[in-house]
């Protein structure tokens, strides 16, 4: 009780939360420019403050201090609001993801779909951001943009469905709990692969950033952006990356679950902080694996990307589902 | 009459036979230094020969390798040549048979000539060039309108009225009208290329990529006609780079001139100084040391190596990988760290010169290779896992931007491009200079002639220029880098304060520069992009009369709409990379 009102703590945790996963995306993107350099044999932002941490905050204040331009052969409204949808249903997107066992803004029963639902919305920000710039490159950007995303989304949302016949629910708490035997990545490989490669593609990071590629379409459907704008469309971009890992290890690593063998640890962190602790390392992990990723594979072809989209990636999941089901349904009923 | 009719019989001799059987009595034979039969034909007979030599000729002069002109009003050296004011003139090669012929067509002022559009297409932008230097126009020809030069400039750049420097003109003011009407003139209007815009069923984009676009590699600006992002038709536009190096050779001493040489291909540092040099000592007379020759070699496999990883590099990142460049980078900077020991420069040596090269290496230079030479193998292994043999990198340039050997010769493709095809014709086997011949390497091929064949002998070529390296190490001759010619610039100084004569010889040739004999002569050499060849003409001036630079990027533009239509924009991008050109060496 609070003035006589009713309140739910957990909502408490939402500025910081958000302020949170700003302040990690700022130091994201210095440390994925550090690690890059250090992958291609060169140094990397490392002028502002100690190893060039403060990076994000030079950068911060560039953003803050350019003009704020807006084309004036563009539709003002729509390249307002694009990235404002970007980051905005990035951010909704960590409302429902629990951190730690009792450490999350709420835990709704269709958590998944939630998660579906504002990964869609962003494509609306892609697109109308692409369109509204009324430029070339950012249309043929847009194009590509809707195509992508609109087929990864599809199987997006069918290869994390073998996971829910198996937890048999949408809840991220439940899914998490499910795992205490076994994570899912074991029984739900393939489904795991898929989600993986259509979590690239939704975050559209390379291999899979054809709606950007730099080097065919100058910035594709950002080309226009600058200023905070820019920002934000950076933020969301980020922010998918650490929303898609923590799905991830949310779906198939068992969340905040620790490995019998790693117990031993379990002192050195201490008990209300080891749910974050093993989160927060598994996250990392895998936001490591795509920066990774990036320095190593060229960009495939935007018609390639749709036909393995389409022709391999589709049934596949459709088989990794029917197998499931029927698997799952053996062993609960028998034949 | 009589005299005149003996003078022609007797000048046969120089006519190749087959030629002069068909039309003899039409042509005139002009000895030159380099060697080559030139032949001076009637206007009217032009394309018949041209004809002639393309198809039916003994040895078939498959290549249009050069064609461009001289303005011979002000030339006072012109021994037995026929009366012209303009001369165009037409390099022809014939592979087949490994021979050369030099066409020269006599124009009077004003006078156009037929456009040879119809037997070499490559003639297109050659003649487009020809006409905005010059003002010569070709009847017949698709799409005459200035190619290098704005759209809106006065006069015709090597004609020798025409200003050289900005001093000879009135300051130039930039007005807003100016400025309005130049922007107005660069406009793409797709009905002038002969496109409409809109088909049976879509209406065409036009896309205008360039010149300022992260994969162009410099200014060049591609107009695109796209549905959705299939490439219908592609429109090449150059000429933003041009920087008038050819005038600049007319008002420049011989030796002054090899600075600006290091510019064109801007990649290719000293090996564009080998052609230039090599030139003017042909028509000087002068014969090189050994020892020089060998530096020469080595220096230039140096850049070879240097502008292939750069090319090596960009071609990966153009397909949207990103580090091998950043790797390549600093193998090239390794490179730059021996060329600076033993240059001085980085990028632009100007280290040859006429006679030899500049000075003698410095010590240490040998370890400082031979560790190059080390090292080089396992990375270049390394890059062939991380960017050839990737699958990504496979599916987004096999079968892309192909061409066989009979296309990329109508089209004038030259070097690494042309051998992509499977044409093994290399240079520096074929008419070996600077000693290239006591070399033991092979001349890598491909047989696919695609956007990835293109990469793969470019690689194999950096493992054979390493052998090169390596076998100049172990048999670098001793002896003078100079030679002791009187022409050699700038002379030996040892000998400059024993007596007089030397003294003044190096005075002058210092101070004024050396004075080249007249005559004309060609050399072409297997530079880093292609074939690269300079044509000089001296008027026995310290200055050459006329130098024409012929490089292997211009062509090669030219043929970029045939080999994208049909394709995507992704794919073109490809194709760009793969053609590795930079833009300095196409508007020189």
């Amino acid at each position: 009780m609070l003035f006589g009102w009713e309140v739910n703590w957990s909502y408490v945790l939402i500025l910081p939360l958000a302020a949170g996963t700003l302040l990690a995306v700022m130091f994201l993107q210095w440390w994925e420019r550090r690690l890059l350099g250090w992958l291609q044999d060169r140094r990397g932002p490392n002028r502002v403050g100690w190893f060039g941490v403060l990076q994000g905050v030079a950068d911060g204040i560039k953003f803050l201090t350019k003009d704020d331009w807006v084309p004036p052969f563009g539709d003002r409204v729509f390249f307002v609001a694009a990235p404002v949808i970007v980051c905005a249903s990035m951010l909704f997107v960590l409302a429902v993801i629990p951190f730690a066992p009792s450490f999350h803004i709420v835990d709704v029963n269709i958590a998944l779909l939630w998660f579906l639902a504002m990964s869609s919305l962003a494509v609306y920000g892609v697109l109308l951001g692409g369109f509204a710039s009324n430029n070339k490159y950012a249309l043929l950007g847009s194009l590509r943009a809707a195509a992508q995303m609109v087929t990864y989304e599809v199987f997006m949302g069918l290869s994390i469905m073998g996971v829910v016949i198996h937890a048999g629910s949408f809840s991220l708490v439940e899914i998490v709990g499910a795992q205490e035997q076994l994570w899912f990545i074991v029984p739900q490989f393939l489904g795991f692969v898929i989600f993986l490669i259509a979590g690239l593609a939704e975050s559209h990071r390379l291999p899979f950033d054809l709606p950007e590629a730099e080097h065919e379409l100058a910035a594709g459907f950002h080309t226009e952006y600058s200023g905070m704008k820019f920002a934000f469309l950076m933020c969301g971009e980020y922010v998918a990356v650490i929303a898609t890992c923590c799905f991830i290890v949310l779906l198939f690593f068992g969340g905040w679950l620790v490995p019998d063998f790693l117990g031993f640890l379990e002192p050195l962190v201490g008990e209300q902080f080891a749910g974050l602790f093993w989160f927060g390392l598994k996250v990392l992990f895998f936001i490591h694996f795509f920066v990774l990723l990036r320095a190593a594979i060229p960009r495939p072809r935007y018609d390639q990307l749709m036909s393995l989209g389409w022709k391999i990636l589709l049934p596949l999941t459709l088989v990794n589902l029917l197998v499931t089901g029927f698997l799952v349904a053996w062993a609960r009923w028998g034949l | 009459m009589a005299e005149a009719v003996e003078d022609a019989v007797d000048e046969h001799h120089h006519l190749p036979a087959d030629l002069a059987t068909h039309f003899g009595e039409h042509c005139v034979a002009q000895p030159c230094v380099d060697g080559i039969p030139t032949v001076w034909v009637p206007k009217e007979k032009l394309r018949d020969v041209l004809r002639y030599l393309k198809h039916d000729a003994p040895a078939r002069f498959e290549l249009m390798f050069d064609l461009s002109a001289i303005d011979e009003r002000t030339r006072q050296r012109r021994d037995g040549q026929p009366d012209s004011e303009f001369t165009v003139f037409y390099h022809l090669m014939s592979l087949s048979g490994d021979d050369d012929i030099r066409v020269k067509v006599a124009l009077a002022d004003g006078e156009s000539v037929d456009s040879i559009e119809s037997v070499y297409p490559v003639a297109n932008w050659y003649e487009r060039e020809a006409f905005d230097m010059f003002g010569i126009r070709f009847d017949g020809h698709s799409n005459l309108r200035r190619i290098l030069t704005p759209a809106l400039w006065e006069g015709h750049p090597l004609r020798k009225e025409h200003p050289a420097r900005a001093t000879e003109m009135d300051p130039f003011k930039m007005t807003p009208e100016f400025q309005k009407a130049q922007q107005e003139a660069l406009r793409f209007v797709p009905e002038e290329w002969g496109m409409s815009r809109s088909g049976k069923h879509t209406d065409f984009m036009f896309l205008n990529l360039g010149p300022n676009h992260p994969s162009v590699h410099g200014v060049f600006r591609i107009a695109l006609q796209l549905d959705g992002e299939v490439i219908v038709q592609a429109v090449p536009d150059i000429g933003y780079h041009h920087r008038a190096q050819e005038k600049m050779a007319e008002r420049q001493s011989w030796h002054t001139y090899i600075p600006y040489t290091d510019r064109v291909d801007y990649l290719g540092g000293v090996m564009n100084n080998l052609p230039y040099v090599l030139n003017v000592e042909k028509l000087a007379g002068i014969d090189v040391p050994e020892r020089a020759q060998v530096i020469r070699v080595m220096l230039s496999e140096c850049f070879r190596i240097a502008s292939h990883l750069l090319f090596y590099g960009t071609f990966a990142q153009d397909v949207g990988q990103m580090s091998p460049v950043f790797y390549m980078f600093a193998d090239r900077e390794r490179l730059f760290s021996i060329i600076e020991a033993i240059t001085g420069g980085r990028m632009h040596p100007s280290w040859f010169r006429i006679g030899g090269v500049t000075s003698d290496l410095p010590d240490g230079w040998d370890t400082m290779v031979r560790d190059f030479c080390d090292y080089m193998p396992a990375r270049l292994d390394h890059y062939e896992k991380m960017a050839m043999r990737n699958k990504i990198l496979k599916r987004r340039t096999q079968g892309i931007g192909a061409y066989n050997t009979e296309e990329g010769l109508d089209w004038g493709i030259t070097g690494s491009s042309l051998r992509a095809t499977g044409h093994d014709w290399d240079l520096r086997k074929k008419r070996p200079y600077s000693m290239y011949d006591q070399f033991d390497f092979e001349v890598p091929i491909a047989q696919a002639g695609d956007c990835y064949a293109r990469c793969e002998v470019r690689v194999a070529e950096i493992r054979q220029s390493l052998r090169i390296l390596r076998q100049c190490v172990d048999n670098m001759p001793s002896g003078p880098v100079k030679s002791d010619h009187r022409l050699t610039t700038p002379p030996r100084k040892e000998r400059t304060m024993q007596d007089i004569e030397t003294l003044i010889h190096h005075f002058l040739n210092v101070s004024w520069g050396p004075v080249i004999p007249p005559g004309e002569s060609v050399t072409t050499v297997e530079a880093t992009k292609g074939w690269n060849s300079y044509y000089s003409i001296s008027d026995g001036g310290t200055m050459a009369y006329r130098t024409r630079i012929r490089t292997p990027s211009f062509p090669a533009l030219q043929q970029i709409p045939l080999i994208s239509r049909g394709f995507m924009v992704a794919d073109l991008i490809a194709i760009v990379a793969s053609i590795d050109f930079v833009m300095a060496d196409v508007d020189r």
